[in-house]
């Protein structure tokens, strides 16, 4: 898989060091005092190399953030909610949803259900509160699928340099 | 004693990029930065914390095309084929959840990426193909727009209210 995006992005003045970065450390960030030297040492590098790395992938919108997944529904509740909007509705109603802080996730997707969005609360009834505020605000019917059951989340993904920044295959 | 909810609301936003992350955010919660360290590596243990580390936006890094592809599952296929489709390395999330009939049959999810729409149709027929489920009904829905992205903020507080549209 390819982070050509860097490339196009022109950030990339250390390839090898960017890659390991993001492989290495999705899982098993230090909790140490001073994880980034840490991380550092580890690399070949000084402290600062990887801070400015991290600041530049922060800028550039690569990386989200640096900290915890939570285990769904051990701290707090959410659910993947669905609507079925209107096209020309569309844009609006979805600035409407993204606008709650309890909305994580917001997606169009192609399908009669367009706008996928998960929230998350602190207990059941801050959640059911939040839908309801949502469909009223809208005036759409909220589709509201909590999880039962996870058999695999997010463990982070193998990213691989394309050499040159571009693939030719 | 750390206060659990009050280390969640910081802990959430991400640590910040300078020398000593924990001290400072144990500076936040009125905590050392001993105590913000061995609370983590307890949640950690109890496995409240699934992973820790950078997360990334696959978007940005090439994986262009993302799509959900739900299932409808006999009940007692849905363990053995929830697990059997978690095991690829482009699926990042496999989750049941209820049916909504009439509208919704569906009742296994599974997020599936790759490079490009062709790319993540491949990676949906090796799925059928290895977990043997020709002939289930399933649909693919490719994300289009992503309008938000972040961390789940749980636990909200004055300034995470909501903004004005």
């Amino acid at each position: 898989m390819a982070l050509e995006n860097i490339y196009d992005h022109g950030i990339l003045h250390n390839t090898e060091l960017t890659q390991r970065l993001l492989n290495e450390y999705q899982h098993n960030f230090p909790v140490t005092r001073t994880p980034y030297a840490d991380i550092a040492k580890r690399l070949g590098v000084d402290e600062q190399t990887i801070l400015d790395l991290l600041k530049e992938l922060d800028k550039k919108n690569i990386l989200s953030r640096v900290g915890p997944v939570f285990r769904p529904n051990r701290v707090g509740v959410s659910t993947l909610a669905a609507m079925a909007v209107p096209e020309h509705k569309l844009e609006k109603i979805a600035d409407i949803i993204s606008s709650y802080p309890a909305v994580n996730h917001n997606y169009e997707r192609e399908h009669h259900f367009n706008l996928w969005f998960v929230v998350t609360a602190e207990n059941k009834e801050l959640l059911d509160k939040t839908l309801q505020d949502m469909q009223l605000e809208t005036d759409i019917r909220i589709m509201s699928l909590p999880m039962e059951k996870d058999y695999h989340i997010d463990l982070g993904f193998p990213l691989k340099l394309l050499q040159g920044g571009r693939s030719h295959d | 004693m750390i206060d659990e909810r009050q280390l969640i609301s910081v802990l959430q936003n991400g640590l910040p990029l300078i020398s000593h992350p924990y001290a400072a955010i144990a500076d936040e919660i009125n905590s050392t930065e001993d105590e913000v360290i061995n609370y983590i590596q307890l949640m950690q243990e109890k496995g409240d914390i699934k992973r820790f580390g950078l997360v990334v936006r696959h978007r940005k890094l090439g994986y262009k095309a993302n799509a959900m592809v739900v299932w409808d599952i006999a009940e007692d296929n849905v363990d053995v084929l929830g697990q059997c489709f978690g095991q690829f390395d482009f699926v990042t999330l496999s989750y049941r959840r209820p049916r909504n009939l009439p509208d919704w049959p569906y009742n296994l999810f599974c997020m599936i990426h790759g490079q490009d729409k062709e790319d993540v149709k491949r990676n949906l027929n090796l799925m059928i193909k290895s977990c043997e489920v020709q002939g289930v009904k399933h649909e693919l829905l490719f994300s289009t727009r992503c309008f938000k992205q972040r961390g789940a903020i749980y636990i909200h507080n004055e300034t995470s209210d909501k903004v004005a549209v």
